[in-house]
């Protein structure tokens, strides 16, 4: 059952909880957005199990930020997913064309997903055609279900079937814990049913975007971006962090032998998969390379010298740690894959 | 629990020991049952003077759980460590490894990965020369080990049943260390496929023989809670033999081998 207290509201101050979006937006989308004012939708969305009824404490407020005509954001929090959040902790884009309207990325749970999915009603009536996933982590499609039997066609890396189908199960388990009991049983794994092999323009209505499908392991195995061609902002997914320490569950090596063929991409923008901003491209590349780059070289340093992975971990990346929020809740997890990829070069 | 004697790697199954997702090692100590099931008959004593394990409380990644066995004789001592098993308590299969130690190897050190599925106490259980058995254990957070799924790149371009084999210097007790690596994805048997329902089978390195020039140092049963593309770094006592022998064999029967050359010891 879900019932929904729908506000919508335009304003010139940020919603709580968004810092200081309104000054990088302003910044970010130009004459545009200042002669406009910044349009947030909020929904506290109640969802719950047939019968139960949450706590006013459970609610979850949902806001979405304009960056252009048709296109907005929701920065989810820079935290680890807990019972609180519902997983609300990374980005979701929304863009919408003349006919029709994409969503990218679709939140950590089935509740985060149907917030999104009500303030996209709130802003337009168009129809849902693509839901987009970037890759194939639990924060990022979880809410998946909330876009079913909308007649939306789900769309994803060529990887991405494979990729859920060897790692599903995984991520149901170890994401009971963390989601909590109640909204793990509300996540459904919707594979995409349309592939992107390389790069594939979905059309709106007067407004493409374009499909690019990563062809080597970076942050993961299925990693694509979105690019919204006519206000060239890039929907990145998790090829781009900001302020959340970037998390390598693909290659260290691939991901930063993409950064030269994303930093090239017709972009002047970028909506990160984590990250509280919109960001100019391609310089909000600048300290996740440096991250990578850091992490490579201690632990290519260290595995030289025949240190062993335990006494070699606390020490790779270390350089980082003033730079990035949850720099010890992943640092030492990419320290530890660094390491295991880099000694069999 | 009835018992039979037959391979603890893999025998001692999910089925008889359910992996209890109770978040408490606590709750009940499985050592008692394990150890009379692994070690049937036999009497386990401390094994302070004779084995020592290090592993991490926290685990960072539950799949690559790092865990360091020494052997702590003093100097002098008759004894030697012949045999190691490696026992996680609350995985499916809890003796993720056996390390038997050739006599006069000199191996003081083995270093390994593995994957841990619960909160959980290991076990090291080391068997002496004269027929002893000392235990010594750690307690590791770390959850979901055995299922998580394999590292991405594996999917690459190095091919299964790469071996890699590195010397180190010889230290100051004139011992030198070397690593084995092994490129396989050592598939648990707990690691699904979502969309078909149906788990990728186990498919794991069994066995593994290290030896310079034709002096047998190290042999090594694996399981499935050895993480993938295994790696095993020990120390040993160097002869003159110009080679190392890494022999393996996974458990759908391939076969891998390479000859190294032994690097002068600097």
């Amino acid at each position: 059952m879900l019932r929904c207290n729908m506000s919508y509201y335009i304003s010139n101050e940020p919603a709580p909880g968004v810092g200081s979006h309104k000054r990088t937006v302003m910044r970010m989308t130009g004459r545009a957005m200042r002669q406009s004012r910044l349009v947030l939708v909020t929904a506290w969305v109640f969802a719950a199990a047939a019968t139960v009824f949450r706590p006013a404490g459970a609610q979850t407020p949902f806001t979405i930020q304009r960056i252009a005509d048709g296109e907005y954001a929701h920065f989810g929090q820079v935290a680890l997913t807990s019972p609180e959040n519902r997983g609300d902790i990374a980005n979701v884009g929304i863009v919408i064309g003349r006919d029709a309207a994409a969503v990218i990325d679709t939140g950590g749970s089935v509740a985060v997903g149907q917030a999104a999915l009500a303030a996209l009603r709130q802003i337009t009536a168009k129809p849902l055609r693509y839901v987009i996933n970037t890759h194939e982590h639990p924060d990022h499609l979880f809410g998946n279900a909330a876009f079913a039997g909308l007649g939306a066609t789900f769309v994803g890396h060529h990887n991405l079937p494979a990729s859920l189908r060897e790692h599903g199960s995984f991520y149901l388990h170890s994401f009971r814990e963390l989601l909590g009991e109640a909204e793990i049983a509300r996540v459904r794994l919707i594979p995409p049913t349309l592939l992107v092999n390389d790069t594939m323009a979905l059309d709106l209505g007067g407004r493409t975007l374009l499909l690019t499908a990563l062809h080597q392991a970076a942050h993961t195995d299925c990693d694509l971006t979105v690019l919204d061609e006519q206000t060239r902002t890039l929907f990145a997914g998790d090829l781009v962090f900001m302020d959340h320490v970037p998390v390598i569950d693909g290659s260290l090596k691939g991901w930063l032998d993409a950064l030269p063929r994303l930093a090239a991409m017709n972009a002047e923008r970028v909506v990160p998969g984590h990250g509280l901003k919109v960001a100019p491209w391609p310089a909000a590349l600048d300290d996740e390379r440096r991250y990578l780059l850091a992490v490579q070289a201690d632990a290519r340093r260290l595995i030289a010298s025949g240190t062993p992975l335990a006494d070699a971990v606390p020490h790779i990346g270390e350089s980082e740690q003033a730079h990035w929020r949850l720099f010890g809740d992943y640092n030492p997890r990419n320290a530890t894959a660094a390491f295991s990829e880099l000694e069999w070069e | 629990m009835q018992t039979k004697r037959r391979s603890v790697l893999g025998g001692l199954a999910a089925g008889m020991l359910a992996p209890g997702r109770g978040r408490a090692a606590g709750d009940t100590d499985r050592w008692p049952d394990l150890a009379r099931l692994i070690f049937p008959g036999r009497v386990l004593r401390d094994g302070a003077s004779l084995i020592e394990l290090d592993a991490p409380y926290r685990a960072e990644d539950a799949a690559v759980v790092p865990v360091t066995l020494r052997t702590t004789l003093a100097a002098g001592n008759p004894l030697q460590v012949r045999k190691i098993t490696l026992v996680i308590d609350a995985n499916p299969v809890p003796v993720a490894a056996i390390f038997t130690l050739a006599p006069d190897a000199g191996i003081d050190r083995i270093a390994t990965r593995v994957r841990v599925d619960d909160y959980t106490n290991i076990h090291a259980v080391a068997e002496s020369s004269d027929g002893g058995l000392y235990a010594a254990s750690r307690f590791v957070k770390a959850a979901g080990g055995c299922s998580a799924p394999a590292l991405k790149q594996t999917a690459g371009d190095i091919p299964l049943g790469t071996l890699r084999f590195r010397a180190f210097p010889a230290n100051e007790a004139g011992l030198r260390e070397a690593q084995v690596m092994v490129r396989h994805p050592n598939y648990s048997g707990m690691q699904m496929d979502q969309l078909s329902r149906l788990y990728i089978p186990a498919d794991f390195i069994q066995s593994l023989r290290i030896s310079q020039a034709d002096r047998l140092l190290l042999t090594i049963e694996g399981g499935i809670s050895v993480s993938e593309n295994p790696s095993f770094r020990f120390s040993f006592r160097p002869d003159q033999g110009k080679t190392f022998r890494v022999e393996a064999a996974d458990s759908n029967g391939r076969q891998f081998s390479a000859t190294f050359p032994a690097e002068p010891a600097a």
